[in-house]
């Protein structure tokens, strides 16, 4: 059965493979830095754990949660490139990847991205843009309560 | 029946979608409209147009005949009586949130039971809440069993002398089960409660009589029994309607008005305040015609068909679970649960191979928490779609196996 570009474009292997082995999944014990995300239309939820170095970077996130293949793989790819960074840095990274997904102008920082430039084949589906930012929502919400 | 004829009233399933024939499952969410009630919405606006029941001229006799004669049209499509109990509300959760509001607000107070079943759509549970806090009656619900059927020691038990208002989904739009209507009526009637049925996936794919069922009240949805969308029916019996006050304040629905105070009309226009939607209830009688001439058994056979073929097919798909009745009666509808691809991925996938269904809760969370899965892919048919339909999805599901994992 043939496959649309624009599908193979939006799961591409190294998402599948992000959806199905998630990396950084799990709870950070407190005290801890935490946030509940969901969309209420489609019932996906995630939860961001966080914890700040004395320096104020991420020193360590994990996520909890369910959802479809876009969501899990975003999530799990957060985490993996947040990791170590300043707040500053992630609102920057924040702010790319929207960007990215909704094909809203370039990226102030491609290269810090990574392999989370492989999520760009969603512009293509725009009702899945709050599927990829569901993790990244939660995250921004962590970092507010420091503040 | 010539099926294959019937499916081409309808203009909108002749088309291409990402390069593959349109194969359209998401009827229990909208059903798709045959031409003859495209038709009568131009015909109304292109001939007939003008407010209905005030003006003396010609227009507004049209109009008001064709708006009155839809009314006649409703009534004796679901049996009523009079077709005075058939009042037009935008759709299903309109007129349960009418009943909850005028007859409810008169007629609960604190101990009171108002009982569901915890397979409602939230449209048959949000209101009734609302209307618990209001009154300070209590709000219960018969569970499901493991086979998508109420549990029925919990109907013996739950639907006593306390229960003042049973409300119930005579078809359930998440696990396709049809709920045992007559008999939960007489078990409601013998105790004294008043019951609402919720006829949003039964009302225009099987007959559906008021008298035969014995409920109080019944809501039905346009929209999904090929009618537009933003109309549907309230049936209330009439011994009930007339006792119940208004509930939308407005000009069609008073005798007369004062800067003091005002009368009002009985029903139904009592609960019409304001101009109708008359396209809407001109192209509701339209598809009435239009069912009733296809024929309410037939429509039921063929929906039956499909969907029994459609769970013997899925059920060989690995790694499925299918909700609801496995065997039997079931509605024209087949959700069900993948272990290696979340609904909304699903769903996009077919969407790819230009099959059209629902991936998500369905407006039915309480029920998705009490089978433990985040969300199902729902199949649902209408008497427009094919055997061939229902191969082209069972490929597309081994399919997406394949790709997912």
């Amino acid at each position: 059965m043939p496959l649309s570009d624009e599908l193979r474009d939006l799961y591409q292997q190294v998402i599948l493979d992000h959806s199905k082995n998630p990396r950084n999944r799990g709870e950070i014990p407190p005290p801890c830095l935490h946030a509940h995300g969901d969309n209420p239309s489609c019932g996906d939820e995630i939860d961001v754990w966080l914890r700040l170095a004395e320096n104020g970077h991420i020193e360590e996130l994990k996520f909890t949660g369910q959802g479809c293949a876009i969501s899990q793989a975003s999530a799990s790819m957060m985490t993996q490139k947040i990791k170590g960074k300043s707040r500053e840095q992630a609102a920057i990274m924040r702010e790319d990847f929207r960007r990215i997904v909704m094909g809203d102008g370039a990226p102030q920082d491609e290269d810090a991205l990574g392999e989370l430039i492989l999520l760009e084949g969603v512009q293509k589906f725009p009702q899945r843009v709050k599927c990829a930012m569901l993790a990244w929502r939660a995250l921004e919400q962590a970092l507010e309560e420091k503040s | 029946m010539d099926w294959h004829r019937i499916r081409s009233d309808f203009p909108i399933l002749d088309q291409q979608v990402n390069g593959h024939p349109l194969v359209y499952l998401d009827s229990a969410a909208s059903s798709q409209k045959p031409r003859a009630v495209i038709n009568a919405l131009s015909h109304y606006y292109e001939r007939d147009n003008a407010n209905v029941h005030r003006a003396l001229h010609e227009l507004s006799a049209r109009a008001t005949d064709a708006f009155e004669g839809a009314r006649k049209k409703a009534a004796r499509f679901i049996g009523a009586a009079s077709e005075d109990e058939i009042i037009f509300t935008r759709g299903c959760t309109e007129g349960i949130n009418l009943v909850a509001n005028s007859w409810g607000g008169q007629n609960l107070k604190p101990g009171d039971v108002i009982l569901v079943t915890g397979m409602e759509h939230h449209s048959n549970l949000v209101p009734w809440q609302l209307l618990a806090q209001r009154t300070g009656a209590t709000l219960k619900h018969i569970p499901v069993l493991e086979d998508g059927t109420l549990d029925p020691a919990a109907i013996e038990s739950l639907l006593n002398e306390q229960v003042k208002l049973f409300a119930f989904v005579h078809i359930s739009n998440s696990l396709g089960t049809i709920n045992p209507a007559r008999e939960l009526c007489a078990k409601a009637k013998a105790v004294g409660a008043v019951t609402l049925l919720d006829g949003a996936q039964s009302v225009g794919h099987l007959p559906v009589n008021v008298a035969e069922l014995g409920c109080d009240f019944l809501v039905f949805s346009g929209h999904k029994m090929c009618a537009p969308t933003g109309i549907g029916v309230l049936y209330g019996r009439m011994a009930l309607l007339e006792k119940m006050p208004p509930w939308h304040g407005g000009g069609e629905m008073i005798l007369s008005v004062t800067l003091e105070g005002s009368t009002y009309k009985p029903p139904p226009h009592r609960f019409e305040a304001g101009t109708p939607d008359i396209a809407g209830v001109i192209g509701l009688g339209a598809a009435i015609d239009y069912l009733e001439a296809i024929g309410l058994e037939n429509i039921h056979r063929h929906d039956h068909n499909l969907s029994n073929y459609a769970v013997q097919c899925m059920s060989e798909v690995p790694g499925i679970r299918i909700l609801g009745p496995q065997s039997g009666q079931r509605g024209s509808l087949v959700a069900f649960h993948l272990d290696y691809a979340h609904p909304h991925d699903l769903v996009e996938f077919a969407n790819s191979h230009g099959i059209a269904m629902r991936g998500g809760h369905h407006c039915t969370q309480p029920l998705m928490k009490r089978f433990k899965v985040p969300g199902t892919t729902r199949a649902s048919f209408y008497f427009y779609n094919t055997i061939e339909e229902i191969n082209r999805l069972v490929e597309v599901l081994h399919a997406a196996r394949k790709f997912f994992t």
